[in-house]
């Protein structure tokens, strides 16, 4: 089995995010920057095809050279080679776009990709890269397992998870589930070593055009004081609830 | 040239992200000065859709989609925006309806933006408000695509009534062959969802083991409300990781958050600070969650958690 991960090199989740430009760009000043949480459960996946089924495994980022230390952490954590697309990740489709190239000039049967990343939220690059290469998708993916040209796949719903029998080649958006926290690695010595030798290659991107553009952000504006309830007077804060917030 | 929007069904009933989305629509064709198609799949009723603005319902009924299929349902959909010309399509927020989208914007050639917040800021260029880097910022965002797509952020723009009616219109549209089967289905039987969940009760691991939630799946049943954890709680296996909300968990925005046991790390608020009102109920008055909070108690959820659910029956009793 040829698998790819997507890798998404976003602000680790304890990151203040702060705005440069006129407020027009993300200020990466002083921003730690990992592995995207929900990538991170997928390649780790990846890494028990590797190991129990015998998967070689290449990581791929759409991005420029700053996003390289990512995705030595990944080869690091144990994934055979990584690619990545030399160009600026403008907005989803664009990034799906290059992504889906990477994946017909390598003939990939297996893609796993987060269900989000984030920073932009935008949920929509493992989708649209299913749409453009014409594989199987399933989004949500909770449990994932490949037995020939077949994989069964759960995916969580609203109020429950659902259990599909699809076809390769097949694109998955993954998160939490699909390996538990607790099987999560960080990368040894020997690891980081071994990442160093192990192949990198930078592609040019082809030639496509976004089909959104960011404009501007914004910060939420600041919160209000929080209103203190004495916990003997509980029927001040129902009558809050009811009255003031009108929730209840 | 209509709006279309697709509004999502669950066992033949429209979803309240239905109503969400239609109203969102009909904000938007007033901007355009143009009309509200709905297209609905499976729905026994749908003519309640005129009253949150749909003109024109398209209705598919086939037992070959049955259940949900996100390539079908996105082909589906791309059938009636043909039909109707549609430049703009709206969808919710849904796991489904996030789910086919990506897959209906190649379908379209559209330009796609999900989370969106509020109505367009400007219609030319095609400019709209968007969460990003999970509610700790706003994205303004342009669509330069003839046709686009609008996810609407759940619970943001909210239900608006308007007096109109909807006519409804069998549509069948070309149905595609799937290659993917659906082998089993697993619902947690009649509880309210985190998704659709007006209020949403939480419970963190100040509550100290899976043993004491009685108390809270309580006050979430007086409150007609869903449960939701902290991730350390799913990880520690005391609630199923479906409850787990925050950043790498569920996103939440009901319009009540009750945190009990919370502490209110970042990767927690990020997830749950789209909802409109938070309650925190913790022994700790220092614990970060009440600078993110509207109404707190400091005391120990074990003593303060009882006394609500009692005076809250007695409050449902008196309504
Ligand atoms: C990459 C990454 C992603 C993460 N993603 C998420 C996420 O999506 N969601 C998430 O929730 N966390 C996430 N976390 C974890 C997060 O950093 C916190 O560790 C977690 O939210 C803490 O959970 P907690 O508040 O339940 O527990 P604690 O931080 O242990 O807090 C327990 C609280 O309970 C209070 N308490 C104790 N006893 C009582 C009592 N008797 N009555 C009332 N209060 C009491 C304490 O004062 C304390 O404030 C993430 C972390 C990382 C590194």
């Amino acid at each position: 089995m040829n698998i790819l991960v997507c890798i998404s090199h976003v602000p680790d989740t304890t990151s203040k995010i702060n705005f440069t430009d006129n407020d027009s760009k993300f200020d990466a000043n002083g921003v730690q920057f990992v592995i995207n949480p929900n990538d991170e459960f997928g390649l780790t996946r990846a890494m028990w095809f590797k190991e129990k089924q015998g998967a070689k495994v290449t990581v791929v980022n759409v991005g420029g050279s700053e996003t390289e230390p990512t995705l030595r952490k990944a080869l690091a954590i144990g994934a055979d080679a990584a690619i990545r697309v030399n160009t600026k990740a403008t907005d989803g489709f664009k990034v799906a776009k290059q992504l889906a190239k990477v994946i017909t000039d390598g003939s990939f049967d297996l893609v796993i990709a987060g269900r989000e990343s984030i920073d932009y939220n935008g949920g929509m690059v493992p989708g649209m890269v299913a749409g453009l290469t014409n594989a199987n998708f399933v989004n949500n993916c909770i449990a994932l397992e490949v037995d020939g040209n077949t994989a069964s796949a759960t995916r969580e719903i609203d109020g429950g998870k659902e259990t599909i029998s699809v076809g390769l080649p097949l694109i998955i958006g993954g998160q939490k589930g699909l390996v538990e926290e607790s099987e999560l690695r960080i990368p040894n010595m020997r690891g980081i070593m071994m990442a160093r030798q192990k192949p990198l290659t930078v592609v040019e991107p082809d030639e496509t055009n976004s089909k959104t553009a960011s404009i501007k952000f914004e910060k939420p504006a600041p919160k209000g004081a929080v209103k203190l309830v004495p916990e003997d007077n509980l029927d001040e804060l129902i009558n809050l609830l009811h009255n003031e917030a009108k929730v209840i | 040239m209509s709006v279309l929007v697709y509004t999502e069904s669950d066992q033949g009933k429209l979803k309240k992200g239905a109503f969400e989305v239609a109203s969102y629509g009909k904000a938007v064709a007033n901007q355009l000065g143009t009309t509200v198609t709905a297209i609905s799949i499976n729905a026994d009723e749908t003519s309640v859709l005129g009253n949150y603005g749909v003109d024109k319902v398209l209705t598919v009924s086939s037992s070959e989609l049955e259940s949900f299929n996100a390539k079908i349902y996105a082909s589906v959909i791309k059938q009636a925006a043909e039909k109707e010309n549609s430049q703009i399509v709206i969808i919710s927020s849904s796991a489904d309806s996030k789910y086919l989208a990506p897959l209906l914007a190649v379908d379209l050639q559209a330009g796609y933006v999900s989370n969106v917040i509020e109505t367009p800021i400007s219609t030319s260029p095609f400019t709209v408000k968007r969460n990003a880097f999970t509610n700790k910022a706003f994205e303004i965002t342009q669509i330069n695509t003839n046709v686009k797509i609008v996810g609407v952020s759940s619970n943001a723009f909210g239900l608006v009534e308007s007096n109109g009616s909807a006519t409804a219109e069998d549509f069948s549209p070309t149905i595609e062959a799937s290659n993917l089967k659906v082998e089993s289905v697993d619902r947690t039987t009649n509880k309210v969802t985190i998704a659709d969940a007006d209020i949403v009760v939480s419970g963190g691991r100040g509550l100290k083991g899976p043993e004491n939630w009685g108390m809270i799946e309580e006050l979430a049943d007086v409150l007609g409300a869903a449960t939701a954890c902290s991730k350390p709680v799913s990880d520690l296996g005391w609630r199923p990781h479906s409850e787990h909300v925050g950043q790498t968990g569920k996103p939440v925005a009901s319009n009540l958050y009750i945190a009990i046991g919370i502490s209110g790390a970042i990767q927690h608020l990020a997830g749950v600070n789209a909802s409109k009102v938070k309650v925190v109920i913790n022994t700790d008055a220092e614990a970060p969650f009440f600078k993110a909070a509207d109404y707190g108690v400091v005391g120990d959820a074990f003593t303060v958690v009882p006394k609500l659910i009692e005076k809250i029956k007695a409050f449902k009793a008196q309504q």
